[in-house]
């Protein structure tokens, strides 16, 4: 019987295997920031220990950090914990992308373009969407800070073996489908909990189609249906990009890992514990009406009814959420004015989600009343953004151009949506208060973001009038 | 780490699906580095109102659910980010366990590792709690050294509990000492995968 990649990767990973206990699983990258370590390190001063492997971590800053005058800090909490960061990092002898680095960005975006992330690694981070790393053929998932310090101190963790769900997704995507709306939709048909207890491996033609940046905005949200991981097996696509990365392997020993990626994917016969098939060709453009990711629809869809015909949300659920969100049930999408517009966050913030929205927008204006803003996932994309002049043509449509980091995406550094005021976010949570309290987040692709921008309030990007061409070329 | 056989308390319940960690702990009470002071942020932005004073129509304002340490939830617990702060702000607030139908895999670890008694029960007995609660004062009591939970209406029920973590619980230990006696089989794995060559160098 086959095997799939992630039993591939489980195994050659196993430190001890004992009856009546989890499995000891090695990790081989452990990437930090600065909100949910401060304690771990505390935790080792505490106990004398020291880290065991400081060459296996690598630390950012990226959730409190400003998007603008990086200077000055004014939050001291913020400041409290960025720099100690910074201490914990110099104490223990830990590699750090501080402000002032030109690596700095959104821990996600990073540890792939830095190409710390590689096909068969262990990756953990104390952050839930360390999935995204997945994209590599990775078995990267998110821990909490008792683990991170566990992993500090043992490079290694205690973990039930998961089982293995195949989301399988064949045929050609429509105009204007991107890799944002196949996750958004799957976790609309499935649910938030489709996932629970699995990793999520996905397959089929139009995953293999997809660039390594849209593989890794479906790995993000493979959280936001549960999993605890989501990857996608590695191939030419992922080899092509790992390579000349500056911590990937190089020349010959590159050749010679790539021999090894190369037998990671799942077997032919391999089984998995469940088996999920999507349609590319069913998907349309998707906004999120709701507080958490799976209450999705088509953009030309509508808040469901409380009927509880056209939902899988109870009625109950559908009031409460419709109610936070300032909207009724039964609601039109298209055409809900939205004062904010955030294209950012570890999900869309790459170079090509850039591009994505910038060529939607080329040419026109933001809607007056709308406040737009663009965080760069990184500060390498937004120097490459620049080197095409992405940045101007945002700034000339009304954007608004930042420094790199979580930003808007929740909230803790200055960026956020005022209370009641309504935000299509390319982000991967709607949850209430996420964007700031009583902020209302409509979650959407990079270039359904554009068009709202635009148009002033959640439209469908296929109806503007951009070339289908340059929109093709995109998508 | 705290460490109990059984839990009898009072339970409070809050009958709602996906509740997220956002919604548990809101991330403006992230930047603290400490681990302790999280219980007074529990649910912040439904526990109060605008002006600072408690919201009378959240759950856990109510006076049947005060002082309670058992909390009982919808499905899908602890959704959203990996934030411990989530369970240290439970802890913190007094809850010892959680009962859901079912929780997030990475909020149920760490609630494992700060000695919550995290446990899924079936969506039917739990309702039967909830519509015991809705008029009274329930009472429960979680054994874990049985892995029995004897409901408010004296019937017993049993659930399943990873045994690893029901010693770590029940012994109090503290998990990075205990895996650090396997440490010559980490030290081995290390020469064995020549984990060196993985360094991150620059
Ligand atoms: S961008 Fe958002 S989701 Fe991604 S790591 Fe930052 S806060 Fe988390």
């Amino acid at each position: 019987m086959g095997k799939t990649i992630v039993q591939k990767i489980w195994e050659n990973h196993l430190v001890a295997a004992e009856e009546g206990r989890p499995d000891l699983l090695y990790i081989d990258l452990h990437l930090l920031h600065e909100v949910t370590s401060p304690q771990a390190f505390d935790g080792l001063r505490e106990k004398g220990r020291t880290v065991r492997r400081p060459e296996l971590c690598f630390a950012v800053m990226d959730h409190n950090v400003p998007t603008i005058n990086r200077s000055v800090i004014e939050d001291e909490t913020a400041r409290k914990q960025l720099a100690a960061l910074e201490t914990n990092c110099r104490e223990f002898g830990i590699k750090l992308a501080g402000l002032d680095s030109e690596e700095q960005g959104i821990v996600h975006v990073t540890g792939p373009e830095l190409g710390l992330t590689w096909p068969g690694k262990t990756v953990v981070c104390g952050d839930s969407h360390t999935s995204t790393h997945g994209a590599f053929g990775a078995l990267a998932f998110g821990i909490g800070t008792s683990e991170v310090e566990h992993v500090l101190a043992c490079q290694s963790l205690y973990q039930k073996r998961p089982k293995v769900l195949e989301v399988h997704v064949s045929g050609k995507r429509p105009f204007g489908v991107t890799a944002k709306d196949i996750i958004l939709n799957f976790i609309a048909q499935n649910g938030t909990n489709a996932g629970t207890g699995f990793v999520i491996e996905f397959t089929g033609d139009t995953i293999a189609e997809l660039t390594m940046e849209e593989r890794m905005t479906v790995c993000n949200m493979a959280i936001e249906a549960g999993a605890k991981a989501g990857l996608i097996s590695p191939d030419e696509t992922t080899f092509r990009y790992l390579k000349d990365r500056k911590y990937a392997p190089k020349d010959s020993e590159f050749e010679k890992y790539k021999q090894q990626w190369s037998g990671l994917a799942s077997d032919q016969d391999a089984v998995y514990d469940k088996t999920i098939k999507m349609d590319a060709a069913d998907i349309a453009p998707m906004v999120t009406w709701g507080t958490n990711p799976g209450m999705a629809v088509p953009i030309t869809g509508h808040v469901p009814d409380v009927s509880g015909t056209d939902s899988k949300y109870k009625a109950d659920e559908i009031r409460h959420a419709a109610s936070y969100m300032g909207l009724s049930p039964g609601e039109q999408l298209e055409g809900i004015p939205v004062q904010h517009v955030f294209i950012g966050s570890c999900t869309n913030a790459r170079l090509s989600d850039l591009r994505d929205a910038a060529n939607v927008i080329k040419g026109k204006k933001v809607s007056s009343g709308v406040r737009a803003l663009v965080v760069p996932g990184s500060q390498s994309v937004k120097r490459a953004a620049e080197k095409e002049g992405l940045h101007e043509i945002f700034l000339n449509a009304g954007f608004e151009w930042r420094e790199s980091g979580c930003s808007m995406c929740l909230g803790m550094n200055p960026d956020i949506v005022p209370q009641g005021e309504r935000c299509a976010s390319t982000s991967n949570r709607n949850f209430e208060g996420r964007q700031g309290k009583g902020a209302r987040t409509h979650l959407v692709s990079p270039v359904m973001a554009a068009a709202a921008a635009v148009e002033g309030h959640l439209a469908d990007v296929r109806k503007l009038s951009i070339q289908e061409e340059v929109l093709h070329a995109t998508l | 780490m705290r460490h109990y056989k059984s839990i009898q308390a009072k339970c409070a319940v809050l009958k709602r699906d996906n509740i997220d960690t956002d919604q548990i702990i809101p991330k403006q009470f992230l930047k603290r580095i400490e681990k302790t002071g999280f219980g007074d942020y529990l649910f912040n932005d439904w526990r109060y109102l605008d002006d600072g004073a408690e919201n009378p129509d959240f759950e856990l304002n109510k006076t049947h659910a005060k002082g309670a340490e058992i909390l009982i939830a919808g499905a899908n617990f602890g959704c959203g980010s990996s934030r411990e702060h989530a369970p240290w702000a439970l802890k913190d607030y007094g809850f010892k366990a959680v009962i859901a139908p079912s929780f997030a895999d990475i909020f149920y670890n760490n609630c494992l590792k700060n000695g919550i008694v995290a446990v899924s029960l079936d969506e039917t007995v739990i309702s039967g709690w909830i519509r015991q609660y809705e008029k009274q004062v329930v009472e429960i009591d979680v054994d874990l050294e049985k892995q029995v939970i004897s409901g408010p209406d004296g019937k017993k029920q049993s659930f399943e509990f990873d045994p690893f973590w029901k010693e770590m619980i029940m012994n109090g230990w503290d998990e990075i000492s205990y895996t650090l006696q396997s440490e010559s089989s980490i030290t081995q794995y290390e020469d064995e995968k020549e984990v060196d060559k993985l360094g991150i160098r620059s």
